[in-house]
């Protein structure tokens, strides 16, 4: 089971990699990008790191390529091709995906469910390795833990530096 | 076709590790546009990500994810950093396309 599962994340990032790198426009390849972190952060879930798995996921998936779309259409470096078949399929596929979950809350929401055990239960009794990780990260490596808060301060403040570009450093002066 | 074994073994996640590496060092040489070039760089990163991750679990210890966990905050650090740069790069030269950006003198 775990093999199949693995066969079809690694045929997943390995495809999305593939398409970051041959695609022509950057904001397909940032998209086919969010999607390899996705099927990387499966692998990560299948190696029982799931901490891992998750932070993959609200970070590189989330943050990082957030950052990215936007500095993309910041730069707006190629503008959407509007052109008739194209523009009404996507219209066409947005409209079916949206019907389709339409359907799925009705359905579900005429079925009526039983209240479940408020508690959750893990299954097996164990919990994961997010405890563990936790424990490890704030005792053994705890001092490059802080060091790593001071090295995104100074990202943070580079970043804004270097973005404020020579044209805002009026603004900074006033203040 | 020949039978899978029950377990995936450390190869196949290390050969998939090696394919994700190789296929981001190819971005990087063949295109011209630094953001995809920045997605390669990721790409190179999360594959180092996952040998880690690998080996932590064929070692049963943690630190290998702690390493990944350090990992990943360098490079939110240096994806602002170097999209910072990307941009005031486009103020100046008008350009994200690294073979016309060839002076360091703006």
């Amino acid at each position: 089971m775990i093999v199949f599962f693995f066969i079809a994340f690694a045929l997943m990032l390995a495809g999305c990699s593939l398409m970051v790198v041959l695609n022509r426009n950057p904001i397909t390849s940032a998209l086919w990008l969010v999607l390899g972190f996705v099927s990387l952060a499966g692998i990560y879930l299948l190696l029982q790191a799931e901490f891992l798995a998750m932070v993959q996921v609200i970070v590189y998936a989330g943050a990082i390529m957030v950052l990215f779309l936007f500095v993309i259409m910041y730069l707006n470096l190629k503008h959407d091709i509007d052109d008739g078949l194209q523009h009404r399929m996507r219209r066409l596929v947005g409209w079916g995906l949206g019907a389709l979950l339409l359907a799925e809350a009705v359905s579900l929401l005429r079925r009526g469910w039983a209240p479940g055990p408020t508690a959750f239960e893990p299954p097996n009794g164990v919990w994961g390795n997010t405890a563990a990780i936790g424990r490890v990260l704030f005792t053994r490596y705890l001092f490059p833990f802080e060091v790593l808060s001071l090295l995104l301060l100074v990202a943070m403040v580079g970043a804004i530096l270097i973005a404020r570009g020579p044209g805002g450093r009026k603004g900074g002066s006033e203040a | 076709m020949n039978a899978l074994p029950a377990a995936v073994p450390i190869t196949w996640y290390l050969a998939l590790s090696a394919l994700v590496f190789v296929i981001g060092v190819v971005g990087v040489l063949i295109r011209r546009n630094a953001l995809v070039i920045f997605m390669s760089i990721e790409l190179m990163l999360n594959a180092a990500n996952l040998a880690f991750v690998t080996f932590a679990h064929f070692l049963n210890g943690l630190d290998g994810q702690i390493f990944v966990f350090f990992v990943m905050t360098v490079a939110a650090a240096e994806v602002a950093i170097g999209l910072a740069i990307i941009v005031n790069v486009f103020r100046l030269k008008e350009t994200v396309y690294v073979d016309e950006v060839n002076q360091l003198k703006g």
